[in-house]
């Protein structure tokens, strides 16, 4: 007689590239008919299914190693995916090794961009659609509470969460670091190009108070705007009111200096305690360089943020020994607890 | 415990407050954020047992301990951390608690550390008015918020070299923003000039009533003190005096202010000093 077995199947980043990756993605519109067809397999207890733009992963609790066998069947059937091509990207693990896997995933630990947080969110939301669909049970219920637990504990406990790796959080950590509160800063977005606009709506993730768009064609800044929900700002007035901003954004691609020492020493006459925060992402630069001898005016280039990005990087990949002792620990000590729980099997 | 002179219970207090700094000292380098509540409970220990020895003073001499160098460094520490532990709950500034720890320690162990400071002190300084007594706690209290002042400027000048560096690890990555130092800083300039004013006001009804008694080194002191923070509060509300100049300022001048303590602590005469024959 087979026992029941707890199970992680699936295919990441890590084996899968992103082609076929595409094509394992359950849309939103098609998860719920598959998790309700997968889930009423012949010998499956218990099942949830964690499905990003990184992964797609089933953990459960089945009967018998064929019960797995009907999951994967069924899955390359609904996607219309060979099951071999399947076989040769996918990664299967059971009992403690899927509880080690789940943790490392909650934690960020198994994210392509390592120290994520976005990630357990998203397993989250799995554990909550699979209770909605009533398809977890007692030993699931245990083992995605502890692993949000668990995960909470490793990245308060670790640094790999800790400092940002994308060059637009890093503008956003610094002008933290500079005005505490984003809500009461006014951001003005010079150009119209895409790094511009993602560091734009970074720090509107954040709570930035209110944004301008300028750009030297009038009707490229207001499209921007409108997509941003911001307001644009005539080119030829950008001089004038800079003093009316904290963060100056730069990422234009024009071949000279937009932003001069004269006309920051100008604003800084009006802003004078209030410092002036100038991110400069294009190239060649937008602001003059020499601003940042000023008083109370900062200044850090593309080249300034992607260091402190690669060393934010490094920082989390030196703790990934430390965390991942951790998961270790905690998933020994949650297969312990799973184990006398069920009694026997998992 | 009646065996503990005051003392002892404020070796207790420097005990603690050193306690803070290095615990905070040990959680920054192992780049580690140190409980604000962990700091908050050393820091409130120390405040007590300081309290305790310096009301034990206070039954000694009948009044407020301010009658030598010793009891003025050991008030103006009492006042930062007072001062701390009310900012500390509200502004939830991080690193100010371990900054202070580290004040608190350096004033009080070296309060503690020179003999000389505490061989002697001046008796029946207030002469038993309690307006005295008031201004010069007052004074003394506003020592305090500019000791804390000082601090909150000197993490100013660290934010802002680490920002200009870009040196943003370690001490660095836990500092408060530079807004909110800012307003932090001239809230406490504020209050410490309006104390002062107040004390100082209390003082001069005083002074028409017996100048005779006050040291000849204290009058100029003091209303240099006051003069060159409310020209400081003026130039920061005019924003006159911004940003990195501005903290500048203000640590020199606390220095200075720590200076001249001897001299506003001094009396008339010699005789004034009483010496200190109490078990110690």
């Amino acid at each position: 007689m087979n026992l029941p077995v707890l199970f992680l199947l699936g295919a990441s980043h890590h084996t899968t590239p992103l082609e076929l990756r595409e094509k394992l993605a359950l849309g939103s519109e098609r998860l719920p008919a598959f998790h309700q067809a997968a889930a009423t397999l012949p010998g499956m207890r218990e099942l949830a299914v964690l499905n990003t733009c990184n992964r797609i992963e089933f953990y459960g609790i089945a009967d018998s190693p064929e019960t797995l066998q009907r999951l994967r069947e069924t899955f390359c059937a609904f996607q219309g995916f060979p099951p071999e091509a399947f076989a040769s990207v996918s990664h299967q693990a059971l009992g403690p090794a899927a509880i080690k896997h789940l943790l490392s995933v909650a934690s960020g630990l198994d994210s392509q961009m390592l120290g994520e947080t976005e990630i357990l969110g998203q397993v989250k939301n799995a554990y909550a659609a699979a209770q909605e669909r009533h398809t977890t049970g007692p030993v699931l219920n245990r083992v995605f509470q502890k692993a949000f637990q668990h995960a909470k504990y490793i990245r308060t406990h670790t640094a790999i969460t800790e400092g940002q790796i994308s060059v637009a959080n890093v503008a956003v950590d610094l002008a933290l670091k500079i005005f505490g509160d984003l809500a009461s800063t006014r951001i003005l977005l010079l150009g119209a190009g895409e790094i511009g606009e993602k560091t734009a709506k970074a720090f509107q993730s954040r709570g930035a108070g209110s944004l301008t768009v300028a750009s030297r064609t009038l009707g490229r800044a207001m499209e921007l705007a409108t997509t941003l929900n911001a307001t644009a700002l005539p080119w030829e007035h950008v001089a004038d009111h800079l003093a009316d901003y904290s963060i100056v954004v730069g990422s234009t691609a024009a071949p000279d200096v937009v932003v001069t020492l004269a006309d920051t020493v100008a604003a800084m006459k009006t802003r004078r305690a209030e410092p002036l925060f100038f991110i400069d992402l294009a190239l060649p630069r937008d602001i003059d360089a020499n601003v940042a001898k000023l008083e109370n005016v900062f200044l850090y280039n593309l080249d300034d943020l992607a260091k402190i990005a690669e060393s934010n990087r490094a920082a989390r990949a030196a703790e990934v020994v430390h965390a991942r002792k951790i998961v270790v620990e905690k998933a020994a000590a949650l297969w312990k607890q799973v184990e006398s729980q069920a009694g026997g099997g998992v | 415990m009646d065996s503990l002179t005051d003392r002892t219970w404020l070796w207790f207090a420097a005990a603690c407050y050193l306690a803070g700094f290095v615990l905070g000292t040990v959680a920054v380098i192992r780049e580690r954020k140190l409980s604000r509540l962990l700091m908050y409970f050393i820091v409130s220990a120390g405040f007590v047992f300081q309290t305790f020895g310096l009301y034990l003073r206070g039954l000694e001499v009948k009044g407020c301990p301010l009658g030598n160098t010793f009891e003025l460094f050991q008030f103006t520490a009492w006042s930062a951390i007072a001062l701390y532990l009310v900012i500390g709950a509200t502004f939830r500034l991080s690193l100010l608690g371990y900054f202070t720890s580290l004040l608190a320690a350096a004033l009080t162990v070296l309060s503690l550390a020179v003999p000389g400071w505490d061989a002697a002190r001046r008796v029946n300084i207030f002469g038993g008015n309690f307006w005295i007594e008031f201004h010069a706690a007052l004074a003394l209290f506003s020592y305090g918020v500019f000791s804390l002042l000082t601090l909150t400027a000197a993490m100013y000048v660290l934010q802002v070299f680490s920002l200009k560096r870009q040196h943003l690890h370690g001490l660095f990555s836990f500092l408060p923003s530079i807004r909110e130092l800012d307003h932090i800083s001239l809230r406490l300039l504020s209050f410490g000039v309006l104390l002062l004013t107040a004390s100082l006001g209390v003082g001069g009804i005083y002074l028409m009533d017996a100048s005779a008694n006050v040291g000849t080194g204290k009058l100029p002191v003091t209303f240099a003190v006051w003069a060159a923070y409310s020209t400081i509060l003026v130039l920061r509300l005019r924003s006159r005096l911004v940003g990195k100049r501005l903290a500048w300022c203000l640590i020199a001048l606390f220095g200075i202010v720590l200076l001249s303590l001897p001299l506003v602590s001094g009396g008339n005469t010699a005789a004034d000093a009483t010496p200190i024959t109490a078990n110690r």
